[in-house]
């Protein structure tokens, strides 16, 4: 098992880099334009998987927590804070040094948080709500525990669409790129945004971040606490009377997956240049959910594929006018012919269970 | 494991095999981002259909010094995120020579930034006044600046001699660009805002709110801004709870849709608006006015519903676009530089005189006060 | 506050919570007698108001909204029969997610038949400015329609599952699915009716609400969401709860924009359910009793 799964993952990096080689044999570099963003959508996905395919626990609000990490990254790194440069807060916050200065495109001066003390923040925030909101939410069962989260996602979107400092129904713009590490010597700096000429760069620190996300939750699934996951899917009382942590289990993974979601926020916001409110709507969210089902619910690589595919084409707008009936009729299909993922199913079982 | 792997070889495989379409020779391609579908579909729906016709005409008479225009339409869904895929794709995959779109002034800003370092011309139908202001080299707008419209409204508020009023406005890029100027204007014409308020977009009854406001007996009238069905469910609340007071719309009202689901409510709002609501009824010597009749009577003979101002903002787009074509052929830059020094162009929303420090080209005289009369669109003539 | 204000919001606060409420009413039928919340109850109310305005166009205003009710009773049954009926056993998972499939394949389905204007019934009594007075308050005749054909929906059902053979059957299935089958009830055929008759009442209610609230292609999911928080606030499966929480959720909201924006109005109502979610998760006026009898 151990084995084999480090071969699917050595792969997956050599798919990784023979795409992009093709790309630039054949000229069409332009698919990473979508393929970058593609992988940080399909990092919502896979943290999604965990909670939904092995905890069993749906949520319909993890747009929520894209949107925290987006918007409070767009946020902090966009609004000027030269108007309230002699308040304390501000001058503590530059003598820590998480301030920068700068230029806008206009010639007006800046002063903003850094990049990564904002992506810190924002990150660190939506754990913390995703730990607050758990407690109580992975109480609920079923309907209740949908609508719950249904609510949150709600809630998340009322906000930033209400919101002045969020830039109400207009989002963020001009959100600055994103320096992961400064340039050394000869080798330049590693920058998220979406420069046609950094193209490349970013396809790698997208997929580089997804592989490692897939790594960790691979792992995760076959340790002590997946084995846990499992048994809380299959009879959550059973999983008690056994000596498993139900709640703390269900809590710990659900934290998880809206830290990889606030995280995808983050740098795909900085990668696009901002965001708007869209990311953070109830129809984002379901389709994070479809693309989850589409995968086979409890099926990580399933939920890649998936996740990076289709968000792939509908980035490209292959679905046009459709793109929202294409994810609606996904979703139906999906749970009533192939419960375990289109990747899992087989024609004779399918024949099956239409003769039923 | 391995059914795994064949699975994401087979799924990139696939992807690998939508390339490019190869380029026709005499063939002009013109990007669009509309919001076809999704929350802002009632502007990207008539823009995309407009465009199309207009496309489809220009094509039918031979096209543009010979060359066919290929429209490439793109739905956004008004989502920027989708907005950035399709501008970064139009740009370098379709190679398009201009984008004309999107919808709305969240997604123009967003994009504003790619068409610059993409070096394309990009005309966009949203309305806020950020997009041209600061000026973008290669980025333009057709629809009327918003302090233009707030200025038109002030400026009768004046004659009448309102001080106190209300502003109310939707949820969407819209309303709040409207606001923001509204708020930002009123000292300048002595206007007091004692109140303002921002709705859901798709507010289903506003009669608390019209309760809130008419409780205050210092406002003398309210300003509604905004592009949704809730401007009629206003007028009708307002109305049902007797109170008296004008009710002003903004521009956005400009969709005789509007006027017919408020009804015997709609009477008597004032609102600022393009000239091509009231076409008919201008003088002869009018220069939109052939232009105006022509595009309402092959909208509406096209597609059998009634021409607005949004459809209005992407015939314009187009037909700057083609004209500039004309001068500037197949070659951004020259296509670019073409719109910039287009002068006098009439169009459905004015008549546009572009220069390098006003990418918008109309000026205040672009709009016309009008009010509805026995359920249509008519000139204010004043109290 | 002036007692003219407090009127006024308060009416405007029970026509908003009666809306809430028909909505609610139709969730509740669907899950007392399959355990599913459907989803796409919302799209029922838009597609209820939508068939009534085509249909006015070749026929008089009574019968059109008949014909809508029947037609979107046929849509709700070929839902049941197409999506849900073959189905063994579905883990309440699937379901949610079936149902949301659906909600947005209607939605899109609207959007291309009937494009994205908006469209509207005309007032069934006067105009758009027609009110009648009632005291310090005045009030479209068409809220009166609404809260009329709400109270005359409880009524029915509730003698109709009182009185009727098959109103009875639909209850054993309810009460217990297993011995009501071993009675000699198709319980399937129960589940179809549950879906007809929601689909109904929502097609109703979208008729009545017309006029004053508007048809939209995508005017069912914000009607959806309220109407399901408040079947959760009265209880699942409580329709005379359903109704109460209904009128005390549009009270709230009127009143709450006195004291806060408007923009976040739909913030406090949800904040409110999720409050009540995590304190009494069986509602305001449900048990707790029955609520754990149930699957969730």
């Amino acid at each position: 098992m151990q084995f084999t799964r480090s071969r699917a993952i050595l792969c997956l990096i050599l798919l990784v880099i023979a795409v992009q080689v093709l790309t630039r044999v054949t000229g069409t570099q332009f698919y990473l334009t979508q393929l970058t963003m593609a992988a940080y959508y399909a990092l919502v996905v896979i943290g999604l998987t965990v909670l939904m395919g092995y905890a069993g626990q749906i949520s319909l609000g993890h747009a929520g927590f894209f949107a925290i990490g987006g918007y409070l990254s767009a946020a902090l790194t966009t609004h000027n804070l030269v108007p309230y440069a002699h308040s304390p807060l501000v001058h503590f916050l530059g003598r820590i040094g998480v301030l920068v200065q700068g230029r806008d495109i206009y010639g007006e001066q800046l002063l903003t948080v850094t990049p990564w003390a904002a992506c810190v923040l924002a990150v660190v925030a939506a754990a913390v709500i995703a730990l607050l909101l758990g407690i109580p939410v992975l109480k609920l069962k079923g309907h209740y525990l949908a609508m719950a989260t249904l609510g949150f996602g709600i809630i998340i979107y009322r906000i930033a669409l209400a919101t002045d400092y969020f830039g109400e129904a207009d989002g963020i713009s001009d959100v600055p790129g994103f320096t992961l590490l400064p340039g050394i010597g000869p080798v330049g700096p590693l920058v998220v945004n979406g420069d046609f000429g950094n193209r490349v760069q970013n396809y790698y620190i997208a997929w580089g971040l997804l592989i490692v996300g897939m790594v960790l939750l691979l792992n995760l699934i076959d340790s002590r606490v997946g084995r846990a996951l499992r048994s809380i899917h299959g009879s959550e009382e059973a999983a008690e009377a056994a000596g498993v942590d139900t709640a703390r289990c269900k809590l710990q993974v659900f934290v998880l997956s809206a830290v990889y979601a606030a995280l995808a926020g983050v740098l795909l916001t900085h990668y696009n240049g901002g965001l708007g409110p869209s990311e953070a709507s109830v129809m984002k969210s379901v389709r994070y959910v479809a693309l989850v089902a589409v995968g086979g619910m409890a099926n990580l690589w399933g939920a890649l594929v998936m996740g990076v595919s289709l968000t792939f084409l509908s980035l490209r707008g292959v679905f046009g006018s459709y793109d929202d009936a294409v994810f609606g009729a996904i979703l139906i299909l999906v749970m009533l012919f192939a419960p375990d993922g289109i990747l899992g199913v087989r024609p004779g079982t399918l024949l099956a269970r239409l003769k039923r | 494991m391995k059914k795994q792997l064949n699975n994401i070889f087979l799924a990139v495989a696939a992807l690998c095999l939508l390339a490019a379409p190869a380029v026709q020779a005499g063939t002009i391609k013109v990007g669009a981002i509309f919001a076809v579908t999704g929350p802002a579909s009632f502007l990207g729906g008539p823009e995309a259909r407009t465009a199309r016709m207009v496309v489809d005409e220009i094509n039918k008479k031979g096209g543009i010094n010979g060359d066919k225009i290929e429209l490439i339409v793109k739905d956004s869904g008004g989502s920027p995120e989708k907005a950035i895929s399709f501008a970064k794709q139009l740009i370098e995959e379709d190679k398009v020579l201009a984008i004309i779109g999107p919808s709305t002034s969240g997604e123009s800003m967003k994009i504003k930034k790619i068409a610059e370092q993409g070096r394309t011309p990009l005309i966009s139908c949203g309305a806020a006044e950020v997009i041209v202001n600061p000026v973008a080299r290669y980025v333009f707008k057709t629809p009327q600046k918003d302090s233009f419209a707030v200025r038109k409204i002030y400026g009768e508020m004046q004659k009448m001699g309102i001080r106190k009023i209300a502003v109310v406005a939707g949820n969407t890029g819209f309303g709040k660009a409207g606001k923001g100027q509204l708020i930002k204007i009123a000292p300048e014409y002595g206007i007091e805002i004692v109140a303002a308020e921002t709705y859901d977009k798709k507010a289903t009854d506003l009669s608390a709110l019209v309760a809130k406001l008419m409780a205050n007996k210092d406002i003398q009238a309210v300003v509604n801004w905004s592009i949704v069905p809730a401007q009629a469910i206003i007028a009708k609340n307002m109305r049902q709870a007797g109170w008296k007071v004008p009710l002003f719309q903004s521009h956005g009202f400009g969709n005789i849709k509007y006027v017919q689901a408020a009804g015997a409510a709609a009477e008597g709002i004032i609102f600022p608006a393009g000239r091509l609501l009231v076409a008919e009824s201008l003088p002869d010597t009018d220069p939109q006015k052939k232009l105006l009749l022509k595009y309402k009577k092959d909208y509406e003979s096209h597609y059998h519903e009634a021409a607005s101002t949004f459809g209005g903002h992407a015939y314009d787009a187009m037909t700057i676009l083609a004209a500039a074509i004309e001068k500037g052929g197949n070659d951004r830059d020259k296509v670019r530089d073409a719109i910039e020094n287009l002068k006098n162009f009439p169009g459905t929303g004015g008549v546009f005189s572009f220069s390098p420090e006003d990418h918008n080209g109309l000026d205040i005289s672009s709009f016309v006060m009008l009010t509805v009369k026995n359920g249509k669109f008519a000139l204010y003539q004043g109290k | 506050m002036t007692a003219d204000l407090f009127f006024q919001y308060l009416f405007a606060g029970i026509t908003y919570g009666i809306m809430y409420a028909i909505v609610a009413i139709g969730f509740n039928i669907i899950y007392n007698t399959t355990g599913i919340i459907n989803f796409a109850q919302g799209e029922f109310v838009m597609l209820g108001g939508m068939i009534a305005i085509s249909l006015l166009h070749v026929m008089p205003l009574p019968l059109a909204i008949t014909g809508a009710v029947v037609l979107t009773m046929l849509v709700g049954a070929l839902i049941e029969i197409l999506f849900i009926r073959w189905l063994d056993n579905p883990s309440v998972l699937r379901m949610i997610i079936i149902t949301i499939g659906l909600s947005i394949l209607i939605r899109e389905a609207a959007l291309h038949i009937w494009g994205e204007s908006i469209r509207s019934l005309p007032y069934f009594n006067g105009n758009e400015i027609t009110t009648v007075t009632l005291g310090p308050v005045r009030v479209s005749p068409q809220v009166f329609w609404v809260i009329g054909v709400c109270g005359v929906i409880v009524l029915l059902l509730s003698l109709f599952f009182r009185m009727t053979p098959l109103g009875r059957e639909m209850r054993a299935c309810a009460a217990n699915r297993r011995a009501a089958v071993l009675c000699g009830i198709n319980a399937r055929n129960m589940v179809t009716f549950s879906f007809m008759l929601s689909a109904g009442i929502g097609a109703l209610a979208g008729c009545v609400m017309s006029p004053i609230t508007y048809t939209q292609y995508d005017s069912g999911t914000p009607l959806a969401i309220k109407g399901f928080t408040v079947a959760i606030l009265g209880g699942l499966g409580n329709s005379m709860g359903a109704v109460a929480a209904g009128i005390l959720l549009g009270i709230i909201e009127a009143y709450s924009i006195s004291f806060v924006p408007l923009a976040f109005q739909d913030a406090i109502s949800i904040t409110i359910l999720l409050v009540i979610l995590f304190v009494r998760p069986h509602g305001l006026f449900g048990s707790g009793e029955t609520a754990r009898l149930k699957e969730f």
